[in-house]
Formats: structure tokens, C-alpha cells, sequence
């Protein structure tokens, strides 16, 4: 073996190295990524905690119509948005590719319609008042904390609803593999997941309840 | 085997848990009106959030079929790290207590 082929050899031995884990690295990337993002929504919802315990007049402004309902309605969207992805995820590994992408439509079709639910949820908000440093009820601080924890989530499903349209694009034309399908279900599901605490902590802790 | 393995492919083994997490949301929602006090409602409410969200992570991510090591390198630090967020929570009660304005 030649000088030149023992260096390309030597070189390529690197990049070959069993990834740790046993997981490629794009997958081990995005759990990477997830785990970061879980402590910046850690941070905001443990902010939140802060400012509503330090804060006596606190809101409780979420009636069970239209927001308990709007917000029941949202989470049963993402979490079927979920089971869907979940389909596209198990059609790419088998390869079936126009499976795989009409299930990435469908999860895209729910993202985007729970994005829509939670803009009229804050259409609402608006409408009675609420601004980012002042509302009707109480505490000033309560409309900067609810939009930022709730728009950072929109944020999140938006730009997965994005995401997910470019994934489906290049896996069917091919330049993307089943792997990208499944980063792209893994972020999608921690979405949902984020979710799970959003509602209780921000909504639910705060029902308006009949005097 | 072949027919076996058919059968659990595809989205329906996903059922229970997606049951699981839609009833647990249900019970968030009920347990938001059952009048409980506050604390006690803030940590029934954090409970089954945490059980919502290990199922999402051990099911719907996968994280069960990983590798042992992979989930004990990763999910404990990320624990520690949130737990370490909450040492705030004293200076809010002073706050509650000592306000300056």
C-alpha cells in the first residue's frame, strides 16, 4: 500500500470510529440540541414560578370558554400531530416514501392548525386588554411572562411546521434520508412535550374560578 | 414472525401510549377544578406532567430502545440542571414578604 493510500485510509479511519452510543450523529446532535432547549423553557417556566409567587395580585384570567377549551383543543392536536409523526418516522424506515410524506402533511396540517388556535387564544388575550407590560387584572408582569413562555413554544411549532416541509420535500425527491424523518420526529416531539408543561403551569394554575 | 412483526409496525403500537397522554391532560384539566390548594395542586399537576413527559421521551422518542448509557449520560444532567434552577424560589418569598414598591 502505497504512502498516499495509508494517509486517505488513516484519514478515513477517523470518521469511521463507532459513534458513541451506537446512534448516528445527527440523531445524538438533536437530543444534544433538545437537552439545551429543555433548560431554556426550564428557565422561563421556573422565571414564571419566580415572578407569580413574588407577585400577591397575581391574574387568573383563564375561563373554562373559551380558553380551557381552546387550550383542551391545542393539546389534543399536538399530541395526535405527535402519533402522526410517529407514522411518518415508521414509513421512512421502511421505505415507503409516499407514506412517509403524507403522514409529514398530516403532522404539518395539525402543527399549523394548532398554530392558528393558539394566535385567535392570543387574538383573545389581546382583546381583553392584555399588553406585554400591563393588563386589566393585576400583576404587569403576568402579559410579558405569557407571551413570552406560550410565544417561544409558537415559535418552536412553527419553525417544526417549516422544518418539516423541507424534510418532506428533500425525502422525496431524495436527497434526504430516513434519518432526517426522525431528528425532525424527535424535535417535533419534544414540541409536544414542552407543551405538557406549558398548560398546567401557565393556564391551569391560573382558572378563573366563580366568586 | 414475519406476520407478527406486520403486525406491530406502523402507528397502532403507539395507541396506548397516546391514550395514556390524552388521558393524563384530561386529568390536568380535572384536577385544575377539583379545588385543591395551591400547592397541593402545583405538584399534582407537575406529577403528571413528569409521567406525560417520560412516556413522550421513553415511547414516542425512543428513548427506551437507545442504549442504556445513552439515556443515563444524557437525562440525569439535564435533571440536575433544572433542579439547580430552583434555588431562586427563597429570594421570591422574600420578595413576597419585602417589597420595594
Amino acid at each position: 500500500m502505497s504512502e498516499s493510500e495509508q494517509s486517505m485510509v488513516l484519514g478515513h479511519s477517523a470518521a469511521m470510529e463507532p459513534s458513541p452510543y451506537a446512534i448516528p450523529s445527527r440523531k445524538l446532535a438533536m437530543w444534544l440540541f433538545i437537552l439545551s432547549d429543555a433548560c431554556t423553557f426550564g428557565a422561563l417556566l421556573f422565571a414564571y414560578g419566580y415572578l407569580r409567587t413574588a407577585s400577591p395580585n397575581w391574574p387568573t384570567p383563564f375561563k373554562c370558554f373559551p380558553s380551557i377549551l381552546h387550550v383542551s383543543i391545542m393539546t389534543v392536536v399536538l399530541i395526535t400531530s405527535s402519533l402522526t409523526m410517529l407514522g411518518a418516522v415508521d414509513a421512512s424506515k421502511s421505505g415507503e416514501k409516499s407514506k412517509a410524506v403524507r403522514w409529514l402533511g398530516i403532522t404539518m396540517v395539525l402543527g399549523a392548525v394548532f398554530a392558528l388556535l393558539h394566535i385567535r387564544e392570543w387574538a383573545g388575550m389581546i382583546h381583553e386588554g392584555v399588553r406585554l407590560f400591563e393588563n386589566p387584572w393585576g400583576s404587569s408582569l403576568f402579559g410579558a411572562s405569557f407571551f413570552s413562555i406560550t410565544g417561544l413554544h409558537l415559535l418552536h411549532v412553527i419553525s417544526g411546521v417549516i422544518a418539516m416541509g423541507v424534510i418532506a420535500r428533500g425525502y422525496s425527491r431524495g436527497s434526504l434520508s430516513a434519518g432526517h424523518v426522525e431528528s425532525t420526529a424527535l424535535y417535533w416531539h419534544f414540541v409536544d412535550l414542552v407543551w405538557m408543561f406549558v398548560v398546567p403551569l401557565v393556564y391551569l394554575m391560573s382558572i378563573a374560578r366563580p366568586q | 414472525m414475519e406476520v407478527s412483526s406486520k403486525l406491530k409496525s406502523g402507528i397502532s403500537r403507539y395507541i396506548p401510549v397516546y391514550i395514556a397522554l390524552l388521558a393524563l391532560s384530561g386529568l390536568q384539566v380535572f384536577l385544575a377544578y377539583a379545588r385543591l390548594d395551591r400547592n397541593r395542586l402545583l405538584a399534582s399537576m407537575l406529577a403528571v406532567a413528569i409521567l406525560s413527559a417520560a412516556l413522550a421521551i421513553m415511547y414516542f422518542m425512543h428513548m427506551a430502545q437507545e442504549r442504556r448509557s445513552f439515556f443515563w449520560s444524557l437525562i440525569p444532567a439535564t435533571i440536575f440542571v433544572l433542579l439547580m434552577m430552583n434555588m431562586i424560589w427563597s429570594d421570591s418569598f422574600r420578595l413576597l414578604h419585602m417589597r420595594p414598591f
